[in-house]
């Protein structure tokens, strides 16, 4: 992959220690900015991506050439507006499009890491992230959010840095990732191993790629991001360029080739090691555990105010998993709102063009501001 | 904003932190977070009236009263507020009693079956009776427990609870209850607001 222009990076040179128990230093975080920073520095929302997502959050992604993944939600005059607001997003570590991951070679001994890359965390992730503030001089965020592996990290921030954001807007997630996303990232993971290109991780060293695998990884995963109503009324039974079944295996159904089409766009910007890594760091991320099964441990020290989202046709991080955050503020006397959209377009619908979800983003991050101007 | 909630707005000191149970479109909260500086949050169970309550910048949690009470810790609020939807729950008893545990004091307001309108309604006409408190129809009413004044007084006391300050309002008047006006005010009155505590 020649991704290097386009990307703006920051190389961290402090130490950080993983939760795996290396270190790691003088390393990349790619990152793109949105809008501009006011004089006070008071403006400031970052952004965390989802499982397979990136730092441009909107407008045309430069490597991709495909709109932002949260276009709908950022931009002027958007629910994020950013003709107000100054957005920050960075690519994880452990990703694939510019921050360090396992695609990048290791210094020690100049090859590329595969399997090598250290097992990262969420909490290394916005540890890693964390050095972004410091960057921009950015005292206090004025927001914090994210969806799904994005909400994740969102509590992950606000529990490391307690008094660095005054809102904290955590979408269709979870504080805990249960046995059933645990399985179903397991079944990805699976999938790329098994690909025979996939060379126990070497595959960039023996020019092969595990496509293969990857697009099932994908095609899987696309599944739980939707809702059965949502697929149901979108293709149904409808067949794909053909008037009857072809009695093969071929795409007969419009719902085959659609995730065969998902799988294989996927590939050509994903990196399968990356995959693994990034799911690994999904099923290992346990806030309640962190706090020895006190949820509410972990959000005592901040005052920030809370506003939890959730979809009613999400399976993947169902409504009750969002309360269960908003119970553990809410035992604790924290400042948080809480409301679940209707919507038939699953987990993906903090995504896509959901006009309630988006006012509800909107109304509330703009009247926090200018609360916060008082 | 209707008298009622000017009422209740007068019962509540500056400065507190209030949860509105039951807040819909949250013109109660705006006014106490405006007028009291109140440290307000409000439950409510409609999606739209939650919404509203967002694009007015208020902290609002979507839920329902009778599963959503149990999540606040003891005597977390100065003040709860529940106004006029003590009779459409299907366990009102476990209502107040969660009203009592979250709040050290709670506000209750109930349309009163009492009032002499609902009564001839019901004595001359023979159906059920529809006032500006009750304006629905037997058939798509919310109300499960309707109860008087009277009731509301009698049902307390058996309970332990302590009534700090019981008002009568009719249209624009408000008016104190007490022991021995109870009856006529069961009858004038068609709203009745009860400051409570356990």
């Amino acid at each position: 992959m020649h991704i290097e222009k386009n990307i703006k990076t920051l190389i961290i040179k402090k130490p950080l220690k993983l939760d795996c128990g290396k270190t790691i230093k003088d390393f990349p975080i790619a990152y793109e900015t949105y809008g501009s920073l006011n004089s006070k520095k008071d403006n400031a929302i970052l952004v965390f991506h989802a499982l397979t997502g990136d730092q441009f959050v909107t407008g045309l992604n430069p490597i991709t050439k495909k709109d932002g993944w949260w276009s709908y939600a950022v931009g002027p005059d958007k629910a994020i507006d950013t003709n107000k607001y100054f957005v920050i997003c960075c690519n994880v570590i452990g990703g694939c499009m510019g921050s360090f991951g396992p695609s990048h070679k290791n210094p020690d001994n100049n090859s590329v890491f595969g399997t090598n890359f250290p097992v990262i965390t969420i909490n290394d992730i916005v540890n890693a992230q964390y050095n972004l503030l410091e960057h921009f001089g950015i005292d206090k965020l004025f927001s914090i959010t994210g969806g799904s592996m994005g909400g994740m990290q969102v509590l992950q921030f606000i529990t490391n840095f307690p008094n660095k954001s005054k809102t904290v807007i955590p979408i269709a997630t979870t504080s805990s990732h249960s046995a059933q996303n645990i399985a179903l990232n397991e079944l990805g993971r699976q999938a790329i191993t098994a690909d025979s290109n996939w060379k126990d991780g070497n595959y960039i060293s023996n020019n092969t790629s595990p496509g293969k695998g990857l697009a099932v990884a994908r095609m899987a995963a696309h599944i739980t991001y939707l809702s059965k109503k949502g697929l149901q009324e979108k293709f149904g039974r409808k067949l794909q360029e053909r008037e009857d079944l072809k009695f093969g295996f071929d795409a007969d159904f419009q719902i085959e080739s659609y995730l065969r089409y998902q799988g294989s766009v996927f590939v050509d910007r994903f990196d399968a090691n990356s995959y693994l890594y990034i799911t690994r760091a999904m099923d290992y991320f346990d806030l309640t555990k962190q706090f020895k099964g006190n949820l509410s441990d972990a959000f005592k020290n901040t005052k920030a105010k809370f506003f939890i989202i959730s979809f009613t046709s999400d399976w993947l991080y169902p409504t009750q998993e969002n309360k269960d955050i908003v119970i553990a503020l809410n035992s604790i006397g924290a400042d948080v709102g809480f409301v679940e959209i209707e919507s038939d377009k699953g987990h993906d619908s903090f995504l896509l063009d959901v006009p309630d979800f988006l006012n509800a983003l909107k109304n509330f991050l703009d009247k926090s501001y200018i609360e916060n101007q008082k | 904003m209707k008298n009622e909630f000017k009422v209740i707005a007068d019962l509540i000191e500056n400065d507190k932190k209030v949860l509105d149970v039951g807040c819909a479109d949250g013109t109660l909260m705006k006014y106490l977070k405006d007028n009291k500086n109140t440290n307000i949050r409000g439950l409510e169970i409609s999606k739209e009236k939650v919404q509203e309550c967002i694009a007015k910048g208020l902290t609002v949690i979507e839920g329902n009263a009778e599963k959503d009470l149990k999540q606040f810790p003891d005597k977390s609020f100065d003040y709860v507020v529940l106004s006029q939807t003590l009779q459409a729950f299907l366990n009102p008893e476990l209502v107040l009693k969660e009203l009592l545990r979250v709040g050290k004091k709670a506000i209750v307001t109930i349309p009163n079956f009492g009032y002499w309108k609902v009564r001839f309604h019901l004595l001359f006409k023979g159906t059920m009776p529809i006032t500006k408190a009750l304006p629905d129809e037997w058939y798509s009413t919310p109300n499960l427990h309707m109860c008087t004044i009277k009731d509301f007084v009698y049902f307390v006391k058996s309970r332990d609870i302590k009534i700090f300050k019981s008002l009568a309002l009719n249209n624009l008047n408000t008016s104190l209850i007490n022991e021995s006006n109870l009856g006529m005010k069961n009858l004038f009155a068609d709203l009745g607001i009860f400051l409570i505590e356990k």
